[in-house]
C-alpha cells in the first residue's frame, strides 16, 4: 500500500531531516516507528501527509499505486490517508460534529459515494462513541476548543473511526494520556484493524504498543530507519534505550 | 422558498459564473438631466406628484446640503465624487403603477427573473412580501392584501406618501433629520423611493418583510428612503438584500433608513449586501454610504440590526440605536468582508438616554486580499442614563499578508452607574487550522469557508433562517481566491 524509497527531505531553511527512508507497508499491517527526539518522526508524518514547509529533495513515495508526493494534502486525505495529529489544533465556532460530517461527505463525494444525511450520520456516530468512551457533549463543542489533552487524542481516534481511512498515521497518539485514555485509544485503533487498512504508529514509548500489537517495528534515527523487527524489538528498545544504536547503518 | 432565498440563491452561481449580474436592462429610462440643483429637486417631486409639504421638506434638505462639505474623517480612500455629473432620477418609462403583475412591463419581469426574483410566482411562495424597486420607481408590491387584514401597511415610500401621508409626515426625518450629515441631506433632497412599513399596536407581523434594490442606469445614484414604524407592543422583522449590475463608473448609494419602535415593540432589521465590489483592481464598484438609525422611543422597545456586508467597493455605514425609552435594548451584529481592494469603515452608535438601557455589539471583520476593514463604534451614555449596560465584542480576522484591520472605538460615559465592556481580538487563519481541515479531506477553499463561518457564527445565528443559510454561502463566495 505504501512504498517509501530513498526519501530525503529538508526544512525550508535547508536542514536535511530525512536521509534516505526506506519503508514498505502492506494492507492489513500495523507498523510502529520509534525513535528519539529529533530523529525525524514528525517530519516523516508531515511529508507523507503533505504539510507545507518541507521540501523533498530525493526519493519517491507510492501510495495505492499513485505518486503521493505530487498530490495536494486534501487529495491525499480523500484517497484515504489519515493523520492523527500530535497537537490537534482548535477551530473556534466550528461544531465538532458538523466538521466531521463535512469532512466525511467531502470524501464520499470524491469517491462517488452517496453523502450521509443527518440521521445516518448520527447513527454512525453513536455506534463509535461507546467504543471510544467519548462523551456526546464533546461532539457538540467546537473542534478541540477547551478539550484536555486526552480528549483531543480521543477525538482524533474518533475521527479516524468515522472516516475509515486506508492508511492511518498516528503521530505520538499516546503521549500525555492516562491509563484509561490510553486503553480507550487502543480500543479504537484495534477496532480499526482490517485487511484493507494499514496503520502506522509513530511513538517514543512502548506503552501503546502493549495494547496495539504491531506486526513490524522500525527504529528511526538521524533521518534513517536503522533497524526493523517484530514486536519484541519494541520491548528490547525499552530496556536498552536508543543510545546503543548510534553506530548501526 | 421565499423571495429572499430566491435572490440569494443566485449568489451560489457566482462561484462558477463570475459576477453574473453584469448586464443592463434595455429599457428606455426616463431620466432627469445630469446635475443637482433646486430644479432637479422640483423635477423629482413633480414626477412623483408629491404634496407640497414634501417638496418643501426636500428643498430644506437641499439647502442644508449646499452648506455642507463631504466628510473625510473615515479611513477610506475614495476618488472625488462629482455630484453634478450624476443623474438623480431614473424610472422605467412604461410604468405608471401596475395594479397587478399582468401590467408589469415584461422586460422588467425578465430582469427580475435574471436576478432570481420570479415575481410571477410570488403568490405561490410562502410568507415573504416583496416590494421590488427598479431604479427609482417601485414596480410591484405583493401580499399587501394579506397584511392589510392585520392593519399592517407595507408599501413603497411613494405610495405611503399618497395613501398614508399623515404617518409619513409624523415620522419622516424624526430619526435622521435632513441636516444630520452630508449624505443624509443629499438623500433627503433627492430620495427616489424605498420601503415604508407600519405595524399597528399589539400586532406581530406574521411574515418577514423584504425589499430588493437594483442600480441600473449609468451615473444614476441610488437614494432609497426607508421608514419602518412599530407601534406599541408590535413586532416586525425586515430583510434587506441587494444586487447590482456591473458598471465602469463608481455608483453612489446613499440610502437612509429610519426605524421607530414604540413602547414594548421590537424591530429586527437584517441586511445581506453583496453589491458589485469592483474588479480585482478596485475599479467600478458601488459606493455604499448609508445612514441607518433606530429610535427606541418607548419603554422596553428593542431594535436589532444584523448585517452581512460582502460587496461594494466602499462601505461606509453605522446602523445605530437611540435608546430613549427606559429598559430599551439596542443590538448590532455585523459581518463585514473586504477582499481584493474593498474598503469598509463601518460600525454602530449606541446612545443610552433612558434608564436601565442595554446595548450589545458583535462586530466581525474579515480582511483578505488588499482589503481594508475598519470598525468604528460609539457607545455614549448620557448623564441621566442610570444603569446603562453595554457589551461590545469586536473581532478581526486577517487572511493573507496584505490586508488591514483597524478598530476605532469611542466610549463616552457621563453617568457613573454605567457598565461598558469592550473586548477585541485580531487573528489570522492559522496554517495549522488550514492544514487540519485539509488533512480531513476539505479543499483549501472549503477550509477557509468553514473557519470563517465558525468565526462569524455568533452573527450568523442572528439572521432569519433563510438568510443565514445563504449568507454562509455568500461568505465563501466572497472569499474566493483569498487563500493559495
Amino acid at each position: 500500500m505504501l512504498e517509501i524509497s530513498n526519501l530525503h527531505a529538508r526544512l525550508a531553511d535547508g536542514r536535511e531531516i530525512l536521509r534516505g527512508i526506506e519503508l514498505s507497508v502492506n494492507a492489513g499491517e500495523v507498523h510502529a516507528i520509534m525513535g528519539p527526539n529529533g530523529s525525524g518522526k514528525s517530519t516523516l508524518a508531515a511529508v507523507l501527509t503533505g504539510r507545507e514547509g518541507y521540501e523533498v529533495s530525493e526519493g519517491t513515495v507510492t501510495y495505492l499505486g499513485h505518486d503521493l508526493l505530487t498530490m495536494p494534502a486534501d487529495e491525499r486525505a480523500r484517497q484515504g490517508l489519515f493523520l492523527a495529529f500530535q497537537y490537534p489544533v482548535e477551530i473556534p465556532g466550528v461544531n465538532n460534529l458538523y466538521f466531521l460530517r463535512t469532512a466525511m461527505n467531502a470524501q464520499r463525494r470524491y469517491r462517488g459515494e452517496p453523502e450521509l444525511d443527518a440521521g445516518q450520520f448520527l447513527r454512525a456516530v453513536r455506534a463509535k462513541l461507546k467504543l471510544l468512551d467519548v462523551g456526546e457533549d464533546l461532539l457538540q463543542r467546537a473542534v478541540n476548543v477547551g478539550f484536555s489533552g486526552g480528549e483531543k487524542k480521543r477525538n482524533e481516534i474518533f475521527q479516524m473511526a468515522m472516516l475509515e481511512p486506508r492508511l492511518a498515521i498516528l503521530d505520538e497518539t499516546d503521549s500525555g494520556l492516562d491509563i484509561d485514555a490510553l486503553k480507550a485509544v487502543a480500543r479504537g485503533v484495534n477496532e480499526q484493524r482490517a485487511p484493507n487498512r494499514a496503520i502506522v504508529m509513530i511513538t517514543h514509548y512502548q506503552r501503546l504498543l502493549g495494547y496495539v500489537e504491531p506486526d513490524r517495528v522500525h527504529v528511526l534515527q538521524d533521518g534513517r530507519i536503522v533497524e526493523s523487527g517484530d514486536k519484541n524489538l519494541a520491548v528490547e528498545l525499552e530496556q536498552r534505550g536508543y543510545g546503543l544504536l548510534g553506530d548501526v547503518a | 422558498m421565499t423571495a429572499s432565498t430566491d435572490t440569494l440563491q443566485t449568489v451560489r452561481s457566482l462561484s462558477q459564473e463570475g459576477y453574473k449580474y453584469g448586464f443592463v436592462t434595455d429599457i428606455e429610462a426616463e431620466e432627469a438631466p445630469p446635475g443637482l440643483s433646486e430644479d432637479t429637486v422640483r423635477f423629482i417631486s413633480a414626477k412623483k406628484e408629491e404634496p407640497n409639504w414634501l417638496l418643501e421638506w426636500r428643498l430644506a434638505a437641499f439647502a442644508a446640503w449646499r452648506k455642507m462639505a463631504q466628510p473625510n474623517w473615515a479611513k477610506l480612500h475614495l476618488a472625488p465624487i462629482d455630484y453634478q455629473a450624476a443623474t438623480y432620477y431614473s424610472a422605467p418609462k412604461k410604468s405608471t403603477g401596475p395594479k397587478s403583475l399582468d401590467e408589469v412591463d415584461p422586460e422588467l419581469l425578465r430582469t427580475y427573473e435574471k436576478l432570481g426574483i420570479p415575481l410571477r410566482e410570488r403568490e405561490a411562495l410562502a410568507g415573504v412580501a416583496v416590494d421590488a424597486v427598479f431604479d427609482s420607481i417601485s414596480v410591484a408590491t405583493t401580499f399587501k392584501e394579506e397584511l392589510a387584514k392585520l392593519g399592517i401597511v407595507f408599501c413603497s415610500m411613494g405610495e405611503a406618501v399618497r395613501e398614508h401621508p399623515e404617518l409619513v409626515r409624523r415620522y419622516l426625518g424624526t430619526v435622521v433629520p435632513q441636516n444630520d450629515n452630508f449624505f443624509a441631506a443629499l438623500n433627503s433632497a433627492v430620495f427616489s423611493d424605498g420601503s415604508f412599513a407600519y405595524v399597528p399596536p399589539g400586532v406581530r407581523c406574521p411574515m418577514e418583510l423584504s425589499t430588493y434594490f437594483r442600480i441600473n442606469a449609468a451615473k444614476s445614484g441610488q437614494f432609497e428612503r426607508t421608514l419602518l414604524i412599530a407601534d406599541v407592543g408590535s413586532y416586525v422583522s425586515y430583510l434587506e438584500g441587494c444586487t447590482a449590475p456591473q458598471r465602469d463608473e463608481n455608483q453612489l448609494h446613499a440610502a437612509v433608513v429610519e426605524l421607530i419602535a414604540h413602547q414594548g415593540a421590537e424591530i429586527k432589521y437584517s441586511t445581506v449586501q453583496n453589491w458589485y465590489p469592483g474588479d480585482a483592481e478596485g475599479r467600478g464598484g458601488i459606493y455604499n454610504f448609508v445612514t441607518k438609525r433606530g429610535a427606541c422611543r418607548g419603554a422596553r422597545a428593542k431594535i436589532s440590526w444584523t448585517q452581512v456586508e460582502t460587496g461594494s467597493a466602499i462601505t461606509w455605514k453605522y446602523p445605530s440605536c437611540v435608546l430613549e425609552g427606559d429598559h430599551s435594548v439596542g443590538e448590532f451584529y455585523s459581518i463585514a468582508i473586504t477582499n481584493n481592494r474593498q474598503q469598509a469603515d463601518t460600525g454602530t452608535k449606541m446612545i443610552h438616554i433612558g434608564k436601565d438601557t442595554r446595548s450589545t455589539i458583535v462586530a466581525k471583520g474579515i480582511s483578505a486580499g488588499r482589503g481594508q476593514n475598519t470598525y468604528r463604534g460609539l457607545v455614549r451614555v448620557q448623564p441621566r442614563a442610570e444603569g446603562a449596560h453595554n457589551n461590545t465584542q469586536c473581532d478581526s480576522l486577517l487572511i493573507g499578508e496584505r490586508c488591514g484591520a483597524h478598530t476605532v472605538p469611542y466610549i463616552e460615559v457621563r453617568n457613573p452607574s454605567a457598565r461598558v465592556e469592550h473586548e477585541a481580538t485580531t487573528s489570522k487563519i492559522s496554517e495549522d487550522q488550514l492544514f487540519y481541515c485539509r488533512q480531513r479531506g476539505l479543499s483549501a477553499e472549503d477550509a477557509v469557508s468553514l473557519i470563517v463561518n465558525g468565526f462569524c457564527r455568533e452573527v450568523l445565528k442572528e439572521l432569519p433562517m433563510e438568510f443565514a443559510v445563504e449568507a454562509q454561502k455568500l461568505l465563501a463566495v466572497s472569499l474566493e481566491g483569498s487563500v493559495g
